[in-house]
């Protein structure tokens, strides 16, 4: 941090109002080059690992697939397909955990242990000359879906709504959430593809320039990513100050260039496409060899774990394989999906990896136990939430609104529909007044009284 | 390997803060004001805070308990009410009177309103209020620091038996045999209200002169202000505001003064650094429970205070007016936080008619 106080370019890079500096934490893997961890005994694919519509499964029980097969194919515009993580047999499709809690219908794979593992699946083509038009269809092919945890379907972004005109593609490579380093592993290390598959969804949406995006803890991912850049190229790559939540599309558009996505808008309103560094560069991995997405790579971290590292898993690796795997001793108790700032916990150690998820994060005990010993006070009226929110609300008023269940007047007057859950508040709160939780479930009773009526 | 399951929901990472440890903080930036309050008067200054702090967490922790709910005074809060109240108290104040204005500053101020976070205004300043009202001759009795027996002995009003009014003959003799050259009892402020003397501001600044026990030294209370705002406890910008505010208002007035003659306006460096305004404005006005949290909001509610003080004190039948100014502030607070809700991300409409 203090060395940052004296970094001028520091405090001359774009960002965003407000927000704030939880611990990076990023030491555990940031230095750590992306590894291969072995195959699992057995992979549980999830039908639903995106938002949309569940794939429809195209195999049987018993049946033997390649890996890189398609397995499930997309039902509708909103939904993408599934692609074979290894090869083996389809042992059931049946009823698993997941990370969101409830059973879903997934396939179960047992992998063929003695397999060599090769994907087969697949043919060349000359991404030149696919017409834009195509693109959507071809992206929708690879299963692709928003590889920054949101799970959007990829090809949905693309297809530009009427009446907009996107001039801009934004790559988020952002990574604010404290411990992960999957995106900044993979523009140090595969910045040819990420540039590649930037170019590519540049042509998809008719933009005429791409920016990749990083906050300034990265710089070494900037030299990388400039390393593959031709001189005035249109994709440029920008560093801007390391602050949460600057990964928020929202943000990120603010901090890069200083447009602001409207209330309840997507970013093409005001020009912009925003993708994740990983699914461009899945993009730019994937759509010149028409193959699906299989795998991809989750950062294992925290202070309770053996071996933290950046690890590329198949889709569908059971979390309890990764964990023995790295010498993990605990329970399910210390693990969170995801970042600290917005992940989930699990309820089952036998939940799979999904397309969605890029870290797994281990806290130890110690830490554990002074979050829950936090003592809960009134608001004291400090406003540290005001200072924080990136969206310029007002946590503060909102939540003692939520105390009284005023949840109709938070959304009308003081825009509980434009908060994104980012966790500012609550990080901040002094009193340990549970904000951001609040707001989610003030958002759901609107919305099932909004269904109801 | 268990499967003790435990859900939680995001954010799994807390912030450094919490309301304890804000509180304590400000108790320590309080101490060096309250210790240079007692090498300034003496054994009377210290039986004042240990007297003020011990009814303020006593009061709090007795009606806690009446109530059946679990005792706050761990949160620190009274303690810095307590502080406060034997801070913006002269230094002989008598101990009965003293504890009478603790005990209505927490209970009427705080206790009344629901405790730490409801309050509407800011509790000490709720019972020095109270004690202005009530005991209007020994809260405008100033005494003369750095007397030569001060650790000895206490200021004669300060030992007055409960419910009596202090023994002003025997107070006049204390302070006649201490020789004190030109001593008249009166502040700063009001020598130059009423007698249109300024005294050196330097001195005001590092505090060598008759005032209330913690108001003395800015240079203190100034310190202390920073540390919590560079811990990030303090809005800093409400003191800036207040202070700010009250050295142009009062530097406008100032240039009005006439060119010859005694000075009807004070300097603005004297305002600032004069009576309970640099305390006022750093420990007071700042009080997260009766200041507005919103950014603009702040801004005015420092200003509002900031010329209200300069106001007061030049027109007012009063010589200090930085209570009521943060009282009237306090009062505002609601209102303001209403009428300057931020502006949100992505709001404006002219953006919403360019993209549609």
């Amino acid at each position: 941090m203090s060395h940052k106080l004296l970094d001028i370019q520091h405090f001359l890079r774009g960002t965003f109002n407000q927000g704030i500096h939880p611990p990076e934490n990023k030491h555990f893997t940031a230095g750590k080059p992306i590894e291969r961890l072995a195959f699992p005994p057995q992979l549980i694919l999830p039908l639903s690992q995106h938002a949309g519509k569940p794939s429809v499964a195209l195999v049987r029980k018993g049946q033997e697939v390649a890996r890189g097969e398609p397995i499930a194919r997309a039902d509708g515009f909103v939904s993408v397909p599934l692609h074979a993580p290894a090869s083996g047999v389809v042992k059931d499709i049946c009823l698993m955990p997941s990370a969101r809690g409830p059973m879903v219908e997934s396939i179960v794979l047992d992998v063929y242990a003695g397999d060599p593992q090769e994907v087969l699946y697949g043919t060349d083509v000359d991404v030149d000359a696919i017409p834009a038009s195509d693109l959507m269809q071809a992206v929708q092919d690879t299963g692709l879906v928003g590889l920054g945890g949101a799970a959007f379907p990829t090809h949905v972004k693309l297809s530009v709504p009427e009446g907009c005109v996107i001039d801009t593609v934004l790559i988020n490579g952002c990574e604010c959430e404290p411990f992960l380093t999957t995106d900044h592993r993979l523009m140090i290390e595969q910045a040819a593809d990420l540039v590649a598959g930037t170019r590519i969804l540049m042509k998809a949406v008719g933009a005429q320039r791409a920016i990749i995006g990083t906050e300034d803890n990265k710089l070494d991912a900037v030299e990388a990513i400039q390393a593959v850049l031709k001189p005035d190229d249109v994709v440029s790559v920008k560093a801007v100050q390391t602050k949460y939540p600057q990964g928020a599309e929202k943000m990120l558009a603010k901090a890069l260039v200083n447009r602001e996505i409207p209330s309840g808008n997507f970013p093409s309103a005001v020009g912009l496409g925003v993708f994740n560094v990983a699914t461009a560069t899945q993009i730019g991995q994937l759509l010149p060899k028409k193959q699906g997405v299989i795998e991809r790579v989750v950062t294992v971290t925290g202070p309770g774990i053996g071996r933290p590292g950046n690890y590329i898993v198949p889709i569908g690796t059971p979390i309890r394989f990764i964990l023995d795997a790295l010498g993990f001793e605990g329970s399910a108790r210390h693990l969170i999906m995801g970042g600290p700032m917005m992940g989930g916990t699990v309820s089952s150690l036998d939940t799979p990896i999904t397309k969605g998820c890029g870290g797994l994060l281990i806290l130890n005990e110690h830490q554990l136990t002074t979050e829950e010993q936090m003592k809960r006070y009134p608001c004291i009226n400090c406003g540290a939430c005001v200072d924080a929110c990136p969206m310029m609300l007002n946590p503060c008023e909102m939540g003692r609104m939520a105390h009284k269940a005023q949840y109709e007047t938070m959304a009308e007057r003081y825009h509980l529909n434009d908060c994104f859950e980012c966790g500012s508040c609550s990080y901040v709160c002094p009193a340990a007044i549970p904000l951001v939780q609040y707001f989610r479930v003030a958002k759901s009773v609107n919305r099932t009284k909004a269904a109801a009526s | 390997m268990s499967e003790a399951v435990q859900l939680k929901t995001s954010p799994h990472l807390r912030g450094m803060h919490s309301v304890d440890k804000i509180m304590r903080h400000v108790v320590y930036a309080l101490l060096p004001v309250s210790l240079f309050s007692v090498m300034q008067f003496g054994l009377s200054a210290l039986a004042l805070i240990v007297t003020s702090v011990l009814v303020c967490v006593g009061t709090e922790h007795f009606f806690c308990k009446r109530s059946g709910t679990e005792s706050t005074v761990s949160d620190w809060s009274a303690v810095i009410t307590g502080l406060l109240v034997a801070l913006i108290l002269p230094p002989g104040f008598p101990l009965w009177m003293a504890a009478v204005a603790a005990f209505v500053s927490i209970a009427v101020g705080k206790v009344f309103f629901g405790g730490l976070g409801y309050n509407v205004f800011n509790p000490a300043l709720v019972g020095r209020a109270f004690a202005q009202a009530a005991f209007t001759v020994p809260i405008t009795t100033w005494t003369p620091g750095m007397a030569h027996r001060r650790f000895l002995e206490f200021i004669p009003t300060t030992l007055t038996p409960p419910f009596l009014k202090p023994d002003f003959d025997a107070f006049q003799i204390w302070v006649e045999s201490l020789k004190i050259d030109g001593y008249s009892g009166a502040t700063p402020l009001a020598m130059m209200k009423f007698d249109h003397i300024e005294v050196d501001t330097l001195e005001l600044f590092l505090g060598t002169l008759a005032s209330s026990a913690g108001e003395s030294s800015a240079l203190l209370i100034l310190l202390g202000g920073l540390y919590l705002a560079f811990r990030k406890m303090l809005n800093w910008k409400i003191p800036v505001a207040v202070l700010g505010s009250a050295f142009i208002l009062s530097g406008i007035f100032y240039l009005q003064n006439p060119e010859v003659g005694l000075p009807i306006y004070p300097s603005p460096f004297f305002t600032v650094t004069s009576g309970g305004l640099m305390l006022g404005a750093v420990f007071m006005a700042t009080d997260m429970v009766s200041s507005p949290v919103t950014p603009v909001g702040v801004w005015i509610y420092g200003i509002l205070i900031g010329s209200l003080t300069v106001m007061i004190r030049l027109f007012g039948g009063l010589n200090e007016g930085v209570m009521y100014a943060i009282l009237l502030g306090n009062a505002a607070t609601p209102l303001i936080n209403n009428l300057t809700q931020p502006r949100i991300y992505g709001a404006t409409r002219k953006r919403k008619e360019k993209a549609a």
